[in-house]
């Protein structure tokens, strides 16, 4: 217990100094790591914990960037301002689309929200007036953080690391707490039987529902980071791609405990640098490792390092 | 005071009724089981009086309120209970998180999305209940998949108990049981209408557990009832014996 406290401290300290000591080239792999691990969490609430597979992630991920974007450009140039309204555009978002897609189970549920994922993508290219079409935002702002006493300029790096950590990490936070709460509890249960839960009383579709915009709410958080912080962005965030990345992540980690997509999304952008500094076909690679991970690790990396080590099955209880 | 009351029931799968003008009153507190062959409707009138089917026509009322319609949700908000033919739980929770579950459901509590679960709580202490009356307190946290069928038919019971129900319908309790399970089964049952204050629906092949519990028995056959009555006119009824018990 103690050991697995050190370990936890000594990770959260290199995570913190990381900037420090870590070349600008690095610290941009790792900004970025952080927001693909709260799109893979934030997805994986949906996945791992109420048992629907979406297909249409990137959607959110790519409202609340675009949104965030665009305001940042044409309205205002104001951090907090931008991100509330890209993540209320996505939680809106969130409501529509999950409001069809949570009448449906399974793989009716994935194809449709694979549909709506790609309509969004649509719109996003081909609006070219306001999205810029392909081209998609270019020199997106990064403003300073304005608060009364004092500025937090951004534009250094490491200052925009530090800003997406704390964000990320009060968001993990609020997802672990719901994970572990009552609500987590029953969309557990919906996840192993959701037709036996109904026979308790629960609104299956309405708790569906919920657990659909919070994950829809986070994804945007994750693309609103996004946007200045890459200071362009293309249609390509909104492709079917970036929703499989989620999933994969959450495969490779593994689904029923909360910090095993984080995992699963260091590994995949690790091995995504590694191969794509080889070869084009980094895809055909990364599929094939993805594969072998699904099929002989259905538990996903962490899953089954948890089994091993305390040699029991994986059950719900695990945060 | 009749706490279910259906008329006119039915339920049509095609050309197939499978309940076919049912009309039936259950007092409250009066154990009554319903028999029948395969096929005879049972489990259909059981889907139907908890939404989860709904009828081709006829109605239900329970407690004086009509439910025709209402989804299982709703139905089981009003106190009305089921167990499943075949288990029907959540194989990857723990015996304690499947109890409750359903207790946070009843107490109303189970959306609250900053309440952590470990934190302890009246509802807690519901559970502790409801596993103590089902025995299973020494195995609380196990996950509830590995249990034996035994068991995890008893937490069937369980989880359904949990919502504090006014009726419970159980389906067939020891269907695949044996004579031990069975009879371990059948002594907890006799005890639930006492210990909490619960009207039991009984659906069971074995004639030896529906004669030696129910104080009511009803027959049905092809849907419909044939006979309705104590243990000892339904072991003397002649329509009885040549649908059913086969003489």
């Amino acid at each position: 217990m103690l050991n697995r406290y050190l370990w936890f401290t000594g990770l959260i300290i290199l995570i913190i100094l990381a900037p420090l000591f870590l070349s600008n080239f690095l610290v941009v792999f790792l900004t970025e790591m952080l927001i693909m691990i709260l799109f893979a969490i934030s997805f994986n609430l949906l996945f791992g914990y109420t048992g629907l597979l979406s297909f249409g992630h990137a959607a959110f991920f790519s409202i609340g960037s675009y949104v965030t974007g665009l305001i940042l450009l044409h309205i205002y140039p104001s951090i907090p301002l931008a991100f509330l309204i890209g993540v209320i555009a996505a939680t809106l978002a969130a409501c529509i689309i999950g409001y069809f897609c949570v009448r449906l189970d399974e793989i009716y549920f994935a194809m449709l929200t694979l549909a709506f994922g790609m309509m969004v993508h649509t719109i996003v290219w081909k609006w070219d007036r306001l999205t810029g079409g392909a081209d998609g935002l270019v020199n997106i702002p990064r403003p300073p953080l304005n608060f009364l006493l004092f500025q937090v300029d951004l534009s250094s790096i490491a200052s925009y690391y530090y800003f997406t950590l704390i964000l990320v990490a009060i968001s993990l936070y609020i997802l672990w707490v719901i994970v572990n709460s009552h609500f987590g509890l029953a969309l557990k249960a919906i996840r192993e039987n959701s037709d036996r839960i109904q026979f308790v009383g629960i609104n299956v579709r309405r708790y569906r529902l919920i657990s659909f915009v919070i994950s829809g709410f986070f994804c945007g958080l994750a693309g609103a980071i996004f946007g200045p912080f890459l200071k362009s962005i293309t249609p390509s965030i909104a492709f079917w791609t970036k929703s499989a990345e989620p999933v994969f992540m959450s495969l490779l980690g593994g689904t029923k405990i909360f910090l095993a997509p984080a995992v699963g999304s260091v590994i995949f952008m690790y091995l995504k640098e590694i191969i794509s500094g080889y070869t084009e076909l980094w895809m055909i690679y990364l599929g094939a490792i993805l594969i072998g991970f699904v099929l002989f690790l259905p538990g996903g990396i962490v899953g089954f390092l948890y089994e091993k080590l305390k040699g029991r099955r994986l059950g719900g209880i695990v945060g | 005071m009749n706490i279910l009351e259906i008329r006119g029931l039915w339920k049509n799968f095609g050309k197939l009724s499978a309940v076919a003008g049912v009309d039936l009153d259950f007092r409250e507190g009066e154990f009554t089981s319903i028999i029948g062959p395969n096929g005879a409707g049972k489990t259909t009138l059981f889907n139907l009086i908890t939404g989860k089917l709904s009828p081709t026509s006829g109605t239900i009322m329970f407690n004086g309120k009509d439910i025709t319609g209402l989804t299982p949700f709703q139905i089981s908000r009003l106190r009305l209970s089921r167990i499943f033919q075949i288990t029907n739980l959540f194989p990857d929770l723990t015996v304690y998180e499947n109890i409750k579950v359903a207790i946070l459901a009843k107490r109303k509590e189970s959306l609250r999305m900053f309440t952590l679960t470990q934190n302890r709580s009246e509802a807690d202490l519901e559970t502790e209940k409801i596993l103590e009356v089902i025995g299973l307190l020494d195995k609380k946290d196990s996950i509830c998949g590995s249990l034996s069928h035994g068991d995890q038919r008893l937490v069937e019971i369980g989880v359904a108990l949990a919502t504090d129900p006014v009726l419970l319908l159980l389906d067939e309790p020891t269907g695949g049981m044996g004579p031990e399970e069975t009879d371990r089964m059948v002594q907890f049952i006799r005890t639930l209408p006492e210990r909490q204050k619960v009207t039991i629906l009984l659906v069971e092949h074995d004639m030896s557990v529906v004669f030696s519990v129910s104080e009511r028995i009803v027959v049905m056959h092809q849907g419909a009832i044939i006979a309705d009555g104590r243990p000892e006119d339904i072991r003397r009824n002649e329509k009885v014996r040549e649908a059913y018990l086969g003489e």
